[in-house]
């Protein structure tokens, strides 16, 4: 088979892997894209003693993995790291790179983008190849009530950050092949200009809302605090949890922990229950995989109301009351 | 001296901007601009080194002419100077573009910086990307998402949480920071300030052509981001509309998904026709 010329870079983030499985997701939406422009799906890893990571990325639709592997990149570092990059994808030319929206995705990728001199687009949500052979970039525009298509068309590579659970990764198969290109670490590479004085991992966060099979999700539209606070009664009947948007987090009405959306937390709940909520789509992108939505909303046109398969056209404080007392006769009966 | 550099963005005062579905354009004029929160926080840790080492604050917005009220607010809180970079040549920017023109105004006004803060995001656009990429033009280090800062001898101590580990990092200066929001409350601004900063603000307005700026890389023009188009997501699914009273709407759901809901409790919903009053 002839050698492709055109690639399609992932940057493998494999820190944290068990909860971020970023990189893995975007190899599959890689290799869909790939198939596209008859291009090549390769992973770039840095760091020191990553062969197990290369191997789960070949696993995962890599054809091709450029490691750079030495005791100097035992912890990520950005400044090593996109000087790396760098010259790298200088030498390779790659079409696309994409990247994480991690911690460090997010301080890494714009870097990169700037030596690069390239269009950057921030979180995208979709991801696809048009006619013309460029990527088109889906993201939220304007407080998420619509959705902008994002091209960099005179500039290579074209670069796209995405959050985590944005995409479903392919299951693996640990028989694939793929190249590996040993890179070495270059004799002039600039010092590091920041110091890692130390690290403690975190425990991991409970995943109680991203687990639960009802969620009790509540938006602006609940009214007040007060009112919003009948929600945690409906979620304990339910044996649920609540879920809040981010206007609601923000006026302290429920914890940040209660944030659901693509800027935190992705739910899959058997029932989700939508009380007050407008729909935009940085909120919907966390609840894609609910199963069967029921929404209460007064406008009927609202998106979320679109999207139920029960949309409820009344006011969200009396029917969740009225919910709750419905619900204890018939558990009493 | 501490010379520090805080960047600045005015956003809608709403989350949720109001969009003309009819046009297909924004009503940004509906919309009431304010102080990025994580900028205010990034102003607020400067005012804080300011206060314990001796300080001088540069703020820098690039925007529209509205966009000087931040800086009157930021002069109402403490901030010595502020530099106003407003021209049409600059609308349309994206954060490639953004942070070149950043980079240029502190080249010329301010070139012996040893800190710039910034916030880590802005709650309209929410890239994320403008502090890294300055931080790149300008070739200094960058921490983002700082959440506490110590001044050090000609470095500068962060502590930060990034991807689940809690970091302690040392970085050489000049650098960079972008700052979160979980730390350093903006103080409250009295009134009587603001009235002050209003009356003989210390801003400078500064045109592209001060800048010198490279058309190529000014603006909507320079910017390698192109928007094809602005669209409306609509995921309607065929779904089962219910009005009327709210009791009887409960009632309805519920005679028609007693077994769904139900199952997924692990409760039987179901009532006896006789009960039901
Ligand atoms: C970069 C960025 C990232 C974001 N990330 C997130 C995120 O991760 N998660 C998130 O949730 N948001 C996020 N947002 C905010 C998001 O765009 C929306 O602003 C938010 O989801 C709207 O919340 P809401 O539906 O509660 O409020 P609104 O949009 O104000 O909607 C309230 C709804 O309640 C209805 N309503 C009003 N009164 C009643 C009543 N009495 N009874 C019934 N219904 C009523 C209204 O018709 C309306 O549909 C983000 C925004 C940006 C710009
Ligand atoms: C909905 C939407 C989506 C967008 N998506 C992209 C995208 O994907 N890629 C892209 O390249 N551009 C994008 N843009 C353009 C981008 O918003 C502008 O370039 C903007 O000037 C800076 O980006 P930001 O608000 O995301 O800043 P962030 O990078 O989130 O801001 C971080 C910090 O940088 C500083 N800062 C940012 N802007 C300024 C300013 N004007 N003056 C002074 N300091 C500032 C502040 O300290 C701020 O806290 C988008 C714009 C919109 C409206």
């Amino acid at each position: 088979m002839a050698e492709k010329t055109r690639s399609i870079w992932v940057f493998g983030d494999y820190r944290n892997y068990f909860q971020n499985r970023v990189t893995l997701q975007l190899l599959s939406r890689a290799t869909d894209l790939a198939q596209k422009i008859d291009a090549e799906v390769c992973a770039v890893v840095f760091g020191h003693e990553v062969d197990e990571w290369v191997g789960e990325y070949i696993a995962h639709g890599a054809k091709k993995v450029f490691v750079t592997d030495h005791p100097m990149l035992k912890s990520y570092s950005t400044d090593l790291y996109v000087a790396l990059m760098e010259r790298l994808a200088l030498t390779y030319d790659p079409e696309i790179i994409l990247v994480g929206a991690t911690s460090f995705g997010r301080e890494f990728a714009p870097r990169v983008s700037k030596r690069l001199k390239t269009g950057l687009t921030a979180d995208c949500v979709g991801l696809d190849m048009n006619e013309e052979g460029l990527l088109v970039q889906t993201a939220p525009a304007f407080g998420g009530n619509v959705l902008a298509r994002i091209v960099t068309p005179g500039r290579r590579p074209q670069m796209a950050t995405v959050r985590p659970g944005t995409f479903q990764e392919i299951p693996h198969n640990y028989e694939a092949a793929g190249e590996i290109v040993r890179v070495p670490l270059p004799a002039n590479l600039p010092r590091d200009r920041v110091r890692l004085i130390s690290s403690e991992r975190q425990p991991p966060r409970e995943q109680k809302i991203e687990d639960a099979a009802v969620v009790v999700c509540g938006g602006r539209g609940m009214g007040s605090r007060k009112k919003f606070r009948n929600l945690y009664d409906l979620a304990r009947i339910l044996g649920g949890e609540v879920g809040a948007t981010r206007p609601v987090v923000y006026s302290k009405w429920a914890e940040e922990e209660a944030l659901v959306g693509q800027a935190d937390k992705h739910i899959q709940p058997k029932v989700l229950l939508s009380f007050g909520i407008s729909g935009a789509i940085q909120h919907t992108a966390g609840i894609t995989n609910a199963d069967f939505i029921i929404a209460v909303n007064k406008n009927p046109n609202a998106a979320m109301m679109k999207m139920a398969d029960v949309a409820i056209v009344a006011d969200a404080n009396q029917v969740c009351t009225a919910f709750i007392r419905e619900l204890k006769r018939r558990i009493r009966s | 001296m501490l010379k520090m550099i805080v960047c600045m963005k005015q956003v809608p005062m709403v989350t949720e901007l109001p969009w003309d579905t009819g046009t297909g354009s924004l009503k940004r004029d509906l919309a009431e601009g304010m102080m990025n929160p994580a900028c205010k926080h990034a102003l607020e840790a400067a005012l804080r080194l300011k206060a314990e080492h001796d300080g001088h604050i540069t703020a820098i917005t690039m925007g529209p002419p509205m966009a000087e009220e931040v800086l009157r607010e930021a002069i109402a809180m403490g901030a010595d100077r502020c530099l106003m970079l407003s021209d049409r040549k600059m609308a349309g920017a994206d954060t490639l573009v953004t942070s070149y023109t950043l980079a240029r105004a502190i080249e010329i006004f301010c070139p012996d910086f040893d800190l710039i803060l910034c916030g880590c995001h802005t709650s309209d656009s929410e890239t994320a990307q403008v502090g890294p990429q300055l931080a790149e033009e300008l070739d200094i280090p960058v921490i983002a998402y700082a959440e506490h800062v110590q001044l050090g001898d000609g470095s500068i101590t962060i502590r930060r949480v990034s991807d689940n580990f809690l970091e302690t990092l040392e970085m050489d200066m000049p650098g960079l920071i972008t700052l979160t929001t979980h730390n350093y409350v903006p103080r409250y601004t009295p009134l009587a300030g603001l009235q002050d900063a209003f009356d003989e603000p210390n801003i400078l307005i500064v045109s592209a052509d001060d800048l010198g700026l490279d058309e190529a890389m000014t603006g909507i023009q320079g910017s390698p981001t192109r928007i094809l188009d602005v669209f409306s997501p609509t995921a309607e699914k065929k779904n089962i509309v219910l009005t009327g009273a709210p009791k009887k709407i409960v009632e309805e759901l519920f005679e028609r998904f007693d077994d769904r809901i139900g199952s997924v409790i692990r409760k039987d919903l179901k009532v006896d026709r006789q009960s039901h009053g």
